[in-house]
């Protein structure tokens, strides 16, 4: 509202004196710093802020004390490998998938409808997931009834409560966002480059490991972050499958601001997101790196 | 990009960023006057209003009371909620109905100075003796007849009702239920759970007192409770996903430790669908914890919030409470003077035993236990 407010306001006033371009092509910036003032950087400060500020106000390093707790540093572990391996999974997955996507012919029905399927599976999270695969394999869902006759084939009733379940919905929207990322990369590879390989001798095995690999390692690693900070970042369908066991860190942050038996959990909640903040800021300054080298050959 | 829009709203949440976001500011209770709305803010009693109908013309003019974290399952608040709308003629505002106690406190921090604050507080005992500094005092007509240790001396907080730890299970689906020991068998697999984490909840927290009361063990011994858990994970049968009536309508929950006035709401719930859902007490955890009631200090409607506690300790509301299965404070004294109502009394759950209370000292220490053993237990 404030960032609005301001252009009409410049603007009305630069019907009366001429105003150098650079600033008004700086006033079209001025919407999106506000955003990310009020978005994102605002909440990190306060975050940081908050992580040193005891209830009663006044500063403390009890929430950072606790962070470093064993118990603590393990809920991090546990958030940081099922990350990496649901991102692992969805990089390989989709990285094979999109590739077998950029071989069929550009436009085609099929590929449209299924890069169509894939960009609503990789958006579709959170409660929602959850409860379709509750309603799918939880203890009374569909298929878990359907097998009923056959205990031996009857999904557990606490699968989807353990971090094996957590794992497997999270590959849910893992391998399609994959797909989307990774698909420009593959896409970017061209026939010449193959046929250029084979003219002098080269064999698939030299295509994919001097040709095409180093090529696309960059962007392989990239949409491997991105995935990693995706999987790391969730909460809502964690919290809907587990809710009473902080495995990871967004479930312990909740559970430190919910706490009725311990109130002077608030800086330790604040102190586990600004671990998730630095782990996640890693995360895209590697990814940035990465993009910035992929990009020499997307032209 | 999606994610990271996702991560910033994950924060942008956890900060409850209400106060940048809310634009109201300044009490609606001083447009009927500023010096009306001082006055009911510092009013520790009737006394100070002159009566109760002047209370009620203060309350009305104000028009709104914001309460917190009751959901119309719990303790019959739906029907208590209603009542004192269709009483008064006052909107009751509940926001946050399934917070915790500690997030009560956090809404009026976060709300303070906004309309948007709760105006009372209904809070469990460890939330009740941190928070009086969030308090007003105020001793409701019926303050006298409420014994010196179920209250704050100058009415900061006074207990309200309680309840006893129960374990309810659906005894159509498993027939009855007489013991924990029979939790572990197969057919149990992922039914079992409490309302909530016990080191976060307090319903959580009493219902593992209950188990490992039942199991031997005392507040300041809380292994056997530790050890029954852990023999329900080995079983397969303790489910970790939050209790909510959904999850008991749907079948994901056959078995539920809570307290006897939540049980109750999901006893008529059933009926209604032919299902027969029995509550029992299990012998040696036998456990009951008071609930608060609070005004706050900042209440943006301060003459509400005031007949909202005197409402909740007549006859009516008290009755409602006991309806719902929880024991109201005023309990002995309205079967005294004979305004109980004497069948809701006899639907009380029976309890063998006097039903024990941590204190907050063992409350805070049990809760440490928990909190270091309870996610290792589990996983």
């Amino acid at each position: 509202m404030t960032a609005t407010t301001t252009t009409a306001g410049r603007d009305a006033a630069s019907a009366s004196r001429p105003v150098s371009p650079a600033v008004v092509n700086a006033l079209g910036t001025v919407p999106f710093f506000a955003y990310t003032a009020t978005f994102l950087v605002l909440p990190t400060i306060l975050v940081v802020a908050g992580a040193f500020t005891a209830r009663g106000g006044g500063f403390t390093l009890n929430g950072f004390t606790q962070v470093l707790s064993p118990r603590t540093v393990n809920i991090f572990a546990t958030s940081l490998w099922i990350s990496a391996l649901t991102a692992l999974i969805g990089a390989v997955a989709g990285g094979v998938i999109a590739y077998a996507l950029s071989l069929s012919p550009t436009g085609s029905l099929g590929r449209r409808i299924f890069t169509a399927l894939m960009s609503v599976t990789a958006q579709f999270g959170g409660v929602m997931l959850a409860f379709a695969f509750i309603a799918t394999i939880g203890i009374n869902g569909l298929v878990t009834r359907l097998l009923t006759p056959f205990p031996a084939l009857t999904p557990d009733p606490g699968f989807l409560s353990s971090l094996g379940g957590v794992a497997l919905v999270y590959c849910y929207f893992q391998v399609p966002l994959m797909v989307i990322v990774f698909l420009p990369a593959v896409e970017g590879l061209r026939p010449q480059w193959r046929e250029a390989t084979e003219n002098l001798g080269g064999t698939t095995w030299t295509y994919w490991t001097r040709v095409a690999g180093p090529i696309l390692l960059p962007s392989l690693l990239g949409s491997f972050l991105l995935l990693f900070a995706n999987a790391f970042s969730a909460f809502a369908t964690a919290a809907a499958l587990i809710s009473q066991q902080s495995v990871i860190v967004p479930l312990e942050i909740e559970s430190a601001l919910r706490n009725e038996n311990d109130l002077g959990m608030d800086a330790y909640a604040q102190a586990l997101a600004f671990g998730m903040i630095v782990v996640v800021a890693l995360v895209m300054g590697a990814y940035a790196l990465l993009m910035k080298r992929a990009a020499r050959w997307s032209q | 990009m999606r994610k990271q829009f996702t991560f910033v709203a994950g924060i942008a949440a956890l900060l409850m960023l209400v106060p940048a976001c809310s634009s109201t500011t300044g009490t609606p209770a001083a447009s009927s006057g500023g010096s009306a709305a001082t006055k009911s803010g510092t009013a520790t009693s009737l006394t100070d209003f002159g009566g109760i109908d002047a209370l009620v013309k203060a309350a009305k003019a104000e028009g709104t009371i914001n309460v917190v974290a009751l959901p119309d399952d719990w303790a019959n608040y739906g029907a208590i909620k209603k009542a004192f709308a269709v009483k008064y003629g006052i909107t009751v505002n509940s926001i946050l109905p399934d917070a915790s106690s500690k997030e009560e406190i956090d809404a009026a921090d976060k709300n303070k100075g906004t309309d948007k604050a709760p105006d009372v507080f209904d809070v469990g005992a460890n939330v009740a003796l941190s928070s009086t500094d969030r308090f007003a005092p105020y001793k409701v007509a019926a303050f006298d007849k409420i014994a010196a240790g179920n209250k704050e001396s100058t009415g900061l907080w006074v207990n309200d009702y309680t309840g006893v730890m129960t374990v309810g299970y659906n005894a159509t689906k498993f027939g009855e239920i007489t013991s924990l020991d029979q939790l572990t068998d197969s057919k149990f697999k992922g039914q079992v759970a409490f309302n909530g984490k016990p080191a976060e909840a307090g319903a959580a927290f009493n219902g593992f007192l209950m188990v490992n009361g039942a199991y031997g063990g005392t507040f300041a011994n809380l292994q056997p409770g530790i050890d029954y858990v852990k023999k329900l994970k080995a079983a397969g049968t303790l489910n970790l996903q939050d209790v909510t009536s959904g999850t008991i309508d749907s079948g994901t929950h056959g078995v539920v430790f809570d307290w006897t006035y939540n049980q109750a709401s999901t006893i008529t719930r059933l009926k209604a669908k032919g299902v027969d859902w029995k509550v029992f007490v299990p012998k040696g955890g036998e456990i009951a914890s008071y609930y608060n009631q609070a005004v706050n200090k900042d209440a943006p409607h301060p003459a509400a919030a005031r007949l909202w506690e005197e409402y909740l300790y007549s006859a009516d509301a008290q009755n409602m409470w006991l309806a719902g299965a929880a024991r109201p404070i005023l309990f002995d004294s309205m079967k005294a003077d004979g305004t109980l109502d004497a069948t809701a009394a006899a639907n009380l759950p029976s309890v063998s035993g006097t039903p024990a209370t941590p204190t907050s000292a063992e409350a805070s220490a049990a809760t440490a236990f928990v909190k270091a053993n309870w996610d290792a237990a589990v996983a």
